[in-house]
């Protein structure tokens, strides 16, 4: 597939930063998934392409780490936080209230894509537990009304 | 009241901005060290501080600088580990968000003790807000000609570089966080080699926590005699922020000196136990740590005092059970955690990690069995020591310490789930 000449703008600057052209894969993933939305077969091998790699070790990564998307996501993509401190905090009957109100189940995209859901392991803020993450903002201590009113205002 | 180190530019409004941070002695110390010291001298310096490794591991931070070879032969990394990830641990998230200039002057002092040139912050990628406040500070830095080449005219260059991650706990293990820095999935590596022989691109590594990292001007601002002393137990060195969470009244970071017992952490200054309830059990140092009871909570917070008991003073990360807490429940909860999180290189942790949460979770959903509790033991006690890296170690411990100190618990839930349908009310 063609790269279009703004991404590809990105990467060099991205690989500019290492040492080695390797260790800027992460970031070129990320800034591919941030045009693209998700990382696709066809981005995988152009990306493999750039960094002169195989398309199966960018497979081999992208399938890795936990933030990367091989397929789309929702305008807004909703993970809620499950670890012990928000379990302790009453996590389960928010998550299934969640499910409820955007009619959507783990790991699905609602059919009009204004909603993505997960679960997610500890996010690091045990302090406003229960919490979850709606892009890059987070949100919490959440209770049953600051819940419904957040994705009220979606 | 103690003292307030990282907390006063925690506390400061706008810390984040360069110029705030510079009215309250920010970039001070790094000139001071440039002008004053030998890398060898800082080094001497923070050993004798005390300070440790405050990601987890505890291990003295000058003692880590030293095993870096001074023939010169390859250039030195410093990399900063800000892949905050153990549940219960959320410190670092507020260092770069609400001071990430305290950081990069503590990178700054490590790099020039190491003689680095070049240094990398992995940070998490979910932190994503931090990310941006971290990549601002930098910014600024370079605008100031505080980072680049000849910093602050000392003849000393240093580049720092902002690399996120992608989302997984186990690139917080020091050689997992090298391999997803050069651009490979996150499987840990065997040791020896240590990072600080062969580690970033294969030369010498230094991998430092953000908290450690953070502490280095305050202590050659005060000085080792001063900082040590901060605690009476000198050899942990003086303070660190502990990160409470779980069923008290007032969650949130403390910063105190590390002699400080864990019943005043939790009563003293997280308020108590929420709803005046009573306290059931503590996990004193991020999800790995083996639990504690209420019985057990006279214990000092440092490092070698909560080994003595058992534990581990671990990330700082402290979580409170009151004592409606359901104990099945909070092991699954934490073996769901393992199973997810084990990154599958080696197979007692995958397997072992993934059959402790199938058994934990049929338990809780009212189908275990009295012979169940002594298989999980078994399973824990065969991950235990025999895989590459400690996060084996850390699906095995919990486990571990719940049944053995929670038994009871365990064992009424079974039965109690079995009565026959007769005799259910």
């Amino acid at each position: 597939m063609e790269i279009p000449e703004e991404l590809k703008k990105k990467w060099d600057e991205a690989v500019a930063r290492y040492e080695e052209k390797r260790a800027a894969l992460l970031p070129v993933l990320r800034l591919s998934q941030d045009h693209f939305g998700y990382i696709s077969a066809e981005v995988e091998e152009a990306v493999a392409h750039y960094m002169g790699t195989t398309p199966v070790h960018i497979r081999e990564v992208v399938t890795f780490y936990e933030l990367f998307h091989t397929k789309p996501v929702g305008k807004n993509n909703i993970q809620f936080c499950h670890t012990l401190a928000c379990n302790l905090n009453g996590c389960e009957p928010l998550i299934k209230q969640l499910k409820e109100k955007i009619g959507i189940k783990e790991g699905e995209t609602s059919s009009d894509g204004k909603y993505s859901f997960s679960r997610a392991e500890c996010l690091g803020a045990c302090e406003m537990a229960p919490m979850m993450k709606i892009n890059k903002d987070i949100y919490g201590p959440l209770d049953k009304d600051k819940l419904n009113e957040i994705i009220e205002n979606l | 009241m103690t003292e307030k180190l990282i907390t006063k530019y925690l506390e400061l409004t706008d810390a984040n901005k360069i110029d705030v941070f510079e009215s309250k002695d920010g970039y001070s110390r790094i000139q001071k060290v440039l002008k004053e010291l030998k890398p060898e001298e800082v080094v001497d310096e923070v050993k004798k501080s005390n300070l440790r490794g405050l990601g987890g591991a505890g291990f003295s931070t000058g003692m880590k600088w030293s095993f870096i070879p001074k023939d010169g032969k390859k250039p030195v990394y410093l990399v900063c580990n800000c892949d905050e990830a153990e549940p219960g641990t959320f410190k670092d998230r507020h260092i770069v968000t609400s001071t990430p200039h305290l950081l990069l002057e503590g990178m700054m002092i490590a790099a020039f003790a190491v003689n680095a040139h070049k240094a990398y912050i992995f940070i998490r990628g979910e932190y994503e807000r931090p990310y941006e406040r971290l990549a601002k500070a930098v910014e600024e830095a370079y605008a100031k000609g505080y980072l680049g080449k000849n910093i602050f005219g000392s003849g000393y260059d240093l580049d720092i570089v902002v690399h996120q991650g992608a989302g997984a706990y186990i690139c917080g293990e020091e050689s997992a966080l090298l391999e997803a820095l050069e651009g490979k999935k996150g499987w840990p590596r065997l040791k020896p080699p240590f990072p600080a022989v062969v580690g970033l691109f294969g030369c010498p590594t230094v991998i430092n926590n953000v908290e450690t990292l953070s502490y280095l001007p305050l202590v050659m601002q005060g000085g080792a005699d001063w900082f040590s002393k901060l605690a009476g137990e000198e050899k942990s060195g003086g303070t660190r922020l502990f990160c409470v969470s779980g069923h008290v009244n007032k969650p949130g970071i403390y910063e105190l000196p590390v002699d400080t017992t864990l019943r005043s952490l939790i009563y003293d200054h997280a308020g108590g136990i929420r709803g005046g309830k009573q306290l059931k059990a503590v996990v004193p140092g991020g999800i790995s740590a083996p639990i504690l009871s209420a019985e057990e909570i006279d214990v000092k917070m440092d490092f070698d005092s909560l080994r003595a008991a058992g534990t581990m003073a671990g990330s700082g990360g402290v979580m409170v059970m009151d004592e409606d807490t359901n104990m099945v429940e909070a092991l699954m909860v934490a073996s769901r955690f393992f199973a997810h999180e084990s990154c599958g290189q080696c197979s007692p942790c995958r397997e072992g990690s993934a059959w402790l949460y199938k058994i934990v979770k049929r338990i809780n959903e009212g189908e275990g069995r009295v012979e169940d509790l002594d298989s999980m033991l078994s399973i824990a006690g065969n991950i235990s020591g025999t895989t590459i890296c400690a996060l084996g170690d850390a699906a095995a411990m919990p486990v571990t310490s719940y049944i053995k100190k929670f038994r009871s618990d365990f064992e009424d839930y079974i039965s109690d789930c079995h009565l026959p349908v007769e005799t259910q009310s």
